[in-house]
């Protein structure tokens, strides 16, 4: 008995197609001119910048916030007269929480509305995906969020913290208080995973112990076992890498257990301003995190700035550290524009080297070897307001260095 | 030692918050076959309820005892909307209403960030519900976890009660047993359909009050939650609920001493194992209800 | 219980018993072929042609989606299984083609770059080493799926786990393979997956000439798939699973068995979204577990419930749309899409079961009464199939 009744005409000359596709074309040779890159379309009386955050899915609770910010600073440079007579006309897209969305809309940008950078990402994730894209076609990112270093592309400009200017100056300030052991709480993905192996190289070399080191997977809510096993360690202060929704249970979960900040201090380096509203100071007070900017910052220019934020959004809206890495991010490459005196990329970034800015964290430089940028580290302590205010700084910006390479312990790390 | 009950304890009061998610799902799924992937959603409506009451009522305890029978009525009666905008017409295709509610939530998801903001939003919960009960032996046992075991525990027996004695809870039965016999009894099935949809769907708002101790307040709450709850129902069995508590109190131990042991991801793939494994042994569930049907 | 004074194999077919004498055997061939020979027109030259490299390299992705649909169409549509974790067999082929070209990328005796980062090995792992061969990744892409299908199909079958249980499990399945991937940072790469590859069996993806050369090879697969499914449907084989689907005891006391029916279309479709996910890779240049979760999955699946679930072309036509709506509405209203795509998904479901292929029935009958028979199903042979 035939199962299958014949239409095998059909089936040979389907495959026949498939064959001839394959060798229809395709150039094995590498002529490299192909691939020159877009430039962008600067021909109007405007410049299109392209935004990429996620406007919705799991990382829309933290990129909206950049995404606000990336538009003042826009709104602000177009008031003033724009970047070099040209208005600045914003694109947005919306990554969706999805890598890959991310890479779609990017290569969107570049290659469909040709715009002379883009301004967002948040997850390492998502800027690992996107990466390839702006290589390629040989456009410009601006990166705002601290990560986890060992990454220097040469169409990416970072400036949120790499590791030697957030991770390292705070194991210094615990180190300083006399913290002898830690445990190491994160979520399951890049950044805690290569933070955490920082930190373990560094307190080998400085006599710290790690007790523990536990990853809940990204968005878990779960944190009973991981406490006990936290508050069984006994160690002298967590380092938290939690990201996003996991800190709130983390923390209420923490307090349950009774533990406190006095009793065991957890310093945290993805809870800004906007997570402590949203977790609550009663479970926060008294905890430390390590950042460039709170928004108790002093100075002028943060003044302006957290003024300038809340009246566009509303007085109950704090500012963060990455929001304001972001907000800096598009003055910078309005400085680099004017310094270079095109928007062509390759020029855009022989010009970035010293450009420097009177941010609201203060004075930054862009440093054109590495592309990331000079910052002051603080570690600051979480206050009944939920504010934050500044415990510790390193008192001068400190020269980005992304793959540790001054730092004899990190040796075997990259 | 100490470890080891604090471990049981973990592992009890997850099974308390699976539980408490699971319930509704054991109506609405067990009982009526809808797959409802916007319960997650409701469960965030009943988290947000606890935040806007939050607004109006100052004081913590007091906006969190309201705010159980107020979310029960608000994700409830999103729950009966659903049910006559959409379900009503998927009776007769179950697998679809999986699909639909899907988009549902969709919808719900992009809604609560419209309305509450893309952040997180914050809750404050009572002081008391904060601490804990040191038991001797240096065993710590937290408030309010406490708190939602026994919400857990109290929803069960209610529920348990409300389905054996009282005239609806029959009903209800009686159209899980023979949907056509119920019908032609003169039992008004669509109207019972309805009120089976909002008692499972409030009981995702009181759910979601509980998790607003726990976890966070934000648009994609639910989502992480819901799966773990189906197969709770799926492993429990349809149709009864006994069950659902059993298996909700069983995974959440598995899971709490799996992690210990290993990580919350071996732990996590370890409960998927179990649960392929313990449907090769029982595939209708722990319980089931005994039918004339082929199935 | 309309269905049962029926034949079952006579009822499950989708052809109106009306339509049957006017269109004869021949007939239906030519029109398959000249189906056939449009799509490839409209693939090949015209799409080509028309759109530009960006648009072109969507194009390519939503195919490969469409392969995925296929598979579905077939497991879910004709066989009633409603595979919810496709995600895992397409992250599967993905993976496992993502590797072989991370290695050839890499070059013979080195490790890809993300290992060097994240990873704290001496030397590439042993479960890698296989794929630098081309001879035994390629095949794996299909085979490794497949494999997995086999297995689990084989457990759950058997023992008559199906309906909304079945559905569930398979979510399940997508979510633990989630959890499971990102857990190994050092060896999958984490929540990045596999990104960045260069080169694809020597050729350069950053070329635009490969990309198009890329495209064409993922056109034609996908037609070549079209056409192995008509194959299947118009079987025996075919007629078997949606008798299966429609009467599963009745299958078993006519002297079959079901769970191997079944599970031939469940092995089948994972193979399908194996290939279509190692081919997504070279279109893309990434694979990661954003890919694989429940979310992608249940995306897999309303492409083909908009399409026409138990048609041949539906669910092909209805991946492609939700694929193409997706992009077009998120950039013309990024605030706002997740409503308009939510609503998309609850309107066609909920209102039109057959999906937008039923659409072209109806416009042809001219009458809603004579539905395809797939879809004339009572409230008690649906209870009995869950």
């Amino acid at each position: 008995m035939t199962l299958f009744r014949g239409r095998r005409i059909l089936a040979g000359a389907m495959t026949l197609v498939a064959a001839a596709a394959l060798a229809a074309c395709g150039s094995k040779t590498t002529d490299q001119n192909t691939s020159a890159g877009v430039t962008a379309d600067v021909s109007g009386d405007t410049v299109k910048v392209g935004l990429l955050n996620s406007l919705s899915g799991t990382m829309a609770i933290s990129e909206v916030t950049v995404r606000d910010s990336i538009m003042l600073a826009i709104e602000e440079i177009n008031a003033a007269g724009g970047v070099l007579g040209k208005k600045i006309q914003p694109v947005g897209e919306d990554g969706a929480s999805d890598w890959p969305t991310f890479a779609e809309k990017a290569e969107k940008l570049i290659r469909e509305d040709r715009v002379a950078a883009v301004f967002g990402c948040w997850t390492s994730a998502s800027r690992k995906a996107v990466k390839p894209v702006f290589e390629k076609n040989k456009a410009l990112l601006f990166y705002p969020v601290q990560y986890e270093g060992l990454e220097q592309s040469p169409y990416i400009f970072y400036t949120g913290a790499t590791t030697n200017q957030q991770i390292v100056p705070g194991l210094d300030y615990l180190k300083a208080q006399g913290a002898k052991s830690l445990y190491l709480v994160g979520s399951d993905y890049v950044f805690p995973r290569t933070a955490n192996k920082i930190i373990k190289a560094y307190a080998e070399a400085n006599g710290m112990k790690v007790l523990g080191e536990d990853y809940a997977p990204l968005g878990s809510t779960e944190f009973g076992t991981i406490t006990n096993k936290v508050k069984s360690s006994g160690a002298d202060a967590v380092f938290n890498t939690l990201n996003g929704d996991s800190n709130v249970a983390f923390f209420k979960e923490y307090k349950s257990a009774g533990l406190t900040a006095t009793s065991m201090p957890v310093v945290s380096v993805s809870i800004a301003e906007e997570e402590v509203k949203s977790i609550g100071t009663q479970y926060l007070e008294g905890q430390l995190t390590a950042w460039n900017y709170y928004q108790t910052t002093p100075g002028a220019a943060n003044e302006k700035f957290v003024a300038a934020y809340k009246a566009k959004y509303g007085a109950d809206k704090p500012t963060s550290d990455p929001m304001e890495a972001a907000y800096v991010s598009v003055y910078l490459w309005k400085a680099m524009v004017e310094k270079a005196g095109a928007f062509d990329v390759e020029k855009v970034r022989q010009a970035s080297d010293g450009i420097t800015f009177e941010a609201p964290e203060g004075l930054v430089t862009v440093d054109g070897a590495t592309q990331h940028i000079a910052k002051t580290a603080r570690v600051g302590k979480v206050g009944a307001d939920g504010l934050i205010t500044e415990v510790w700084n390193s008192g001068a910006p400190i020269t980005p260095d992304p793959y540790l390479k001054s730092y004899p312990w990190a040796g075997g790390l990259s | 030692m100490t470890v080891l009950i604090g471990q049981l304890f973990t592992g009890v009061s997850i099974g308390a918050v699976l539980l408490l998610i699971a319930l509704g799902l054991a109506l609405t799924f067990g009982q009526m076959g809808v797959i409802n992937m916007a319960h997650g959603e409701f469960i965030m409506a009943g988290a947000y309820t606890t935040f806007v009451l939050q607004q109006v009522i100052t004081a913590a305890g007091w906006s969190l005892l309201i705010a159980l029978p107020v979310a029960f009525v608000v994700a409830g009666a999103m729950g009966v909307l659903l049910e006559i905008l959409l379900i009503r017409r998927l009776y007769a295709r179950p697998l679809d209403t999986l699909l639909v509610t899907w988009g549902v939530s969709l919808i719900l998801q992009q809604l609560a960030r419209d309305i509450f903001g893309s952040p997180n939003v914050q809750t404050r919960a009572p002081e008391l519900l904060t601490g804990n009960i040191a038991l001797p032996g240096g065993i710590t046992v937290a408030n309010n976890r406490l708190f939602i075991l026994a919400l857990a525990g109290g929803a069960v027996v209610a529920l348990t009660v409300a389905l054996r004695v009282t005239p609806l809870g029959r009903r209800i039965r009686a159209v899980v047993q023979n949907r056509d016999l119920a019908a032609v009894s003169g039992i008004a099935t669509a109207r019972v359909d309805r009120m089976t949809f909002f008692i499972g769907s409030g009981l995702a708002g009181i759910a979601g009050v509980a998790l607003t101790l726990l976890g966070p307040i934000g648009p994609t709450m639910g989502t992480n939650l819901i799966i773990d709850a189906f197969l709770v129902v799926v492993v429990g069995g349809i149709g009864q609920l006994k069950g659902t508590v059993i298996v909700a109190f069983a995974l959440g131990v598995l899971q709490a001493s799996g992690e210990y042991l290993t990580t919350l991801s071996v732990a996590k793939v370890m409960v998927f194992v179990a649960i392929v494994a313990f449907l090769q042994w029982r595939p209708q569930g722990m319980f089931t209800l005994r039918t004339r049907s082929l199935a | 219980m309309t269905t049962v004074a029926r034949d079952p194999v006579t009822a499950a077919d989708p052809t109106p018993p009306a339509a049957k004498p006017a269109a004869g055997p021949s007939r239906h061939r030519f029109r398959a072929v000249a189906g056939f020979a449009f799509g490839a027109a409209l693939l090949f030259a015209v799409a080509p042609l028309l759109l530009s490299d960006f648009r072109l390299s969507l194009l390519a992705k939503y195919l490969c989606v469409a392969m995925v649909a296929i598979g579905i169409g077939l497991a879910w549509g004709r066989g009633g299984m409603l595979a919810l974790g496709q995600g895992v067999f397409f992250g599967l082929g993905g993976y496992a083609m993502a590797m072989h070209l991370k290695l050839a990328d890499a070059g013979p005796g080195n490790m890809p770059d993300f290992m060097l980062l994240y990873g704290q090995l001496d030397e590439l792992p042993l479960w890698w080493r296989p794929f630098a061969s081309p001879w035994f990744a390629l095949p794996a892409t299909v085979l490794l799926p497949m494999a997995v299908a086999f297995v689990l199909g084989s457990l759950v079958f058997r023992r008559r786990v199906r309906g909304a249980y079945f559905a569930i499990l398979s979510q399940a399945l997508a979510a633990a393979m989630v959890i499971l991937l990102i857990g190994q940072q050092g060896t999958t790469g984490g929540t990045n997956g596999l990104t960045d590859i260069q080169g694809f069996f020597g050729y350069d993806l950053d070329d635009p000439v490969n990309q198009r050369m890329v495209y064409f090879i993922i056109a034609g697969t996908l037609l070549a798939l079209l056409a192995l499914t008509r194959h299947l449907m118009q079987s025996r084989y075919g007629e078997l699973l949606v008798a299966v689907r429609d009467g599963e005891e009745r299958v078993r006391f006519l002297g079959y068995d079901p769970a191997t029916v079944k599970l031939v279309a469940y092995v089948v479709a994972a193979g399908m979204a194996g290939l279509a996910g190692a081919l997504f890779v070279p279109a893309v240049g990434i694979i990661s577990p954003a890919m694989i979760g429940i979310v992608p999955s249940i995306e897999f699946v309303i492409g083909v419930a908009i399409g026409g679930r138990a048609t041949l072309l539906g669910p092909v036509l209805g991946a492609v749309a939700v694929a193409w709506a997706r992009t077009a509405l998120s950039e013309r209203f990024p605030g706002t899409w997740t409503y308009l795509q939510g609503l998309l998904f609850v309107v066609v479901v909920a209102f039109l079961p057959g999906g937008l292929a039923s659409l072209v029935g109806l416009l042809r009958r001219g009458d809603g009464e004579r539905r395809p028979g797939w879809l004339r199903r009572s409230r008690r042979t649906e209870a009995e199939a869950s």
